[in-house]
């Protein structure tokens, strides 16, 4: 009974309260991110954005919240009672479920498996499920056309992405999301005589895929300026038409949720993670969450500004975007990258 | 190992209960969502043998690109259930062969091993050692040295497939308007506006 309790109850407890922990910070992180999104958005108008909830409006996503399951959640009558249900709940789960393998800070990961990056790709795949249910189940004609219109988008987009990281893994030699940023801490720059610093990331030596991968997350992420699933002026609000309170909620959750994993994801990949920016005493001293949390942050305002300044594309223009131009560039860049890591030795 | 064998089971009873869905649901949409729950509960099978790197790709490959496909289809279409039923029946034959051979074959293989457990020891390139070596390197060391002409022709197979699909389907339609990014950039003050000096009262 000791050796049960020891192997299999006591690493659970720890392991569930580890999870609880990451969740609730990560919704925390999110609540703040979505408010700071529509700050900046109304800054960027000239608009005050939310500031009556809470000194500057800083509770404004917990009313929000409140409002939103307090609300009389509504099926239509015609709708695919399950599958509504379970959409935006399938959306939420693997938006979470994703963060179990991204790693905050040297070692602060719940599951550091091989296959990280990989893990990642798969279940931000599966999140085309949580739309095209919702839109399919709601049996109406706008949330249709969104959720056809936005599985073909992320379909598009994740073949961009996949080459983006298998440039990234070329360099690296690493599926291991822990790898790829600690293989950050000597690169470009050190390569060239300097010491260990911003320079290493691959940021720089990737420059052209950092671009396309950023382009991509937004498409990915359907937000603006590639939002077409939910093109308010075409499609009223997409996929999410007939939801309601909480399911909504979810989505929205959900959709956020991808949005920070994205932020994240650059921050691994081309940010050098939780890496300080020069290798100096005083910065090295700051805990590596801290640096994680700047980077992000830095990534996701992008995010928001581009949402405030960039006019939506045409539909058209998105699928030649992704297919024309971002497929050819990252497919050379994989074949050019593959042959300057061989020929100079580097891999 | 007892947690082991618990999500054995748990995987394993899922994937075959919801195999068994895939045929039952009335609707086809349905149908299409338990075949990804089968995919999903394979891939976490992979996992539990070890191999991660299949067990996600499976993820990403089938569930995430080729079900979206079929889901896309079958949401598309308007299928009429009760004329598919009447002729299911003419597709059993085929449907029995079918299942027979993969039964056959996997007889052939886990009697196999179940025979000479050594057998596995005889084969070109055994299962590395999992411990010293991710499978993910283990099977690109393969797939691209010992079997790299047969990932090339593969790789040619799919090439004709994916060059017929777009001949099939492409269609060039003459009387629509296109977009052309290169002229559009292309264009200069000078090609583009005409300055005229229109004298005053006059007009053009």
């Amino acid at each position: 009974m000791d050796t049960f309790v020891s192997t299999y109850v006591w690493p659970a407890v720890i392991m569930v309260a580890q999870s609880l922990l990451l969740l609730v910070c990560l919704l925390l992180l999110i609540a703040y991110f979505l408010l700071a999104d529509r700050k900046i958005w109304a800054a960027v108008q000239l608009r005050r954005g939310p500031n009556v909830v809470g000194p500057w409006g800083l509770f404004q996503s917990f009313a929000d919240l409140l409002k939103f399951v307090f609300k009389e959640p509504v099926i239509p009558a015609g709708a695919n009672k399950g599958v509504f249900l379970l959409a935006p709940l399938v959306a939420v789960t693997l938006a979470l479920a994703t963060w179990a393998v991204v790693p905050l800070n040297a070692g602060w990961v719940m599951a550091n498996i091989n296959v990280g990056i990989l893990y990642v790709f798969a279940i931000s795949s599966l999140e085309v499920y949580g739309i095209i249910m919702g839109g399919w189940a709601s049996n109406s004609k706008y949330p249709f056309l969104g959720a056809l219109r936005s599985a073909a988008q992320m379909v598009s987009y994740e073949v961009s992405i996949g080459f983006v990281i298998v440039t990234v893994l070329l360099c690296v030699g690493s599926l291991n999301l822990t790898d790829i940023v600690m293989a950050q801490h000597d690169g470009l720059g050190t390569r060239l005589g300097l010491p260990a610093s911003f320079l290493d990331w691959h940021w720089l030596s990737l420059f052209p895929m950092f671009i396309i991968f950023f382009i991509s997350a937004l498409a990915e992420t359907n937000r603006p300026p590639f939002d077409l699933p939910e093109a308010e002026s075409e499609l009223v609000a997409g996929f999410m038409v007939e939801y309601g309170s909480t399911p909504y909620m979810m989505f929205m959750l959900g959709e956020y949720s991808a949005i920070v994993l994205m932020c994240a994801l650059t921050t691994i990949l081309f940010l050098g993670g939780w890496l300080p920016p020069v290798d100096v005493w005083f910065l090295n001293w700051v805990p590596g969450i801290v640096w994680f949390l700047i980077k992000a942050s830095l990534v996701f305002f992008m995010f928001a500004m581009v949402k405030a300044f960039v006019p939506r594309y045409r539909y058209d223009q998105l699928m030649r975007l992704g297919w024309k131009v971002f497929l050819p560039i990252s497919l050379a860049m994989v074949i050019i990258t593959a042959f300057v890591l061989k020929f100079m030795g580097w891999a | 190992m007892g947690l082991q064998a618990l999500f054995f089971y748990l995987f394993a009873f899922v994937a075959i209960a919801s195999a068994f869905m895939v045929i039952w649901a009335r609707n086809p949409v349905h149908s299409v969502l338990f075949l990804i729950l089968t995919f999903f509960n394979a891939a976490g099978l992979f996992l539990l043998t070890g191999a991660e790197f299949l067990a996600m790709i499976l993820l990403v490959v089938y569930v995430g690109a080729v079900a979206v496909l079929f889901l896309f289809v079958v949401m598309m279409l308007d299928i009429d259930f009760t004329k598919l039923r009447s002729t299911a029946l003419e597709y059993a034959p085929v449907g029995a062969l079918i299942g027979l051979i993969l039964a056959a074959e996997l007889i052939v293989v886990i009697g196999g091993s179940v025979i000479s457990p050594e057998i596995g020891k005889s084969i070109a390139n055994p299962i590395p050692d999992l411990a010293t070596r991710t499978n993910t390197a283990a099977l690109g060391d393969q797939l691209y040295t010992t079997y790299v002409y047969f990932f090339q022709i593969a790789g040619l197979v799919l090439l004709v497939a994916m060059i017929g699909a777009i001949v099939l389907t492409l269609r060039h339609r003459t009387n629509i308007k296109r977009q052309d990014i290169a002229t559009q950039v292309a264009r200069t003050p000078e090609t583009a506006v005409e300055v005229v000096k229109v004298k005053p009262g006059q007009g053009l």
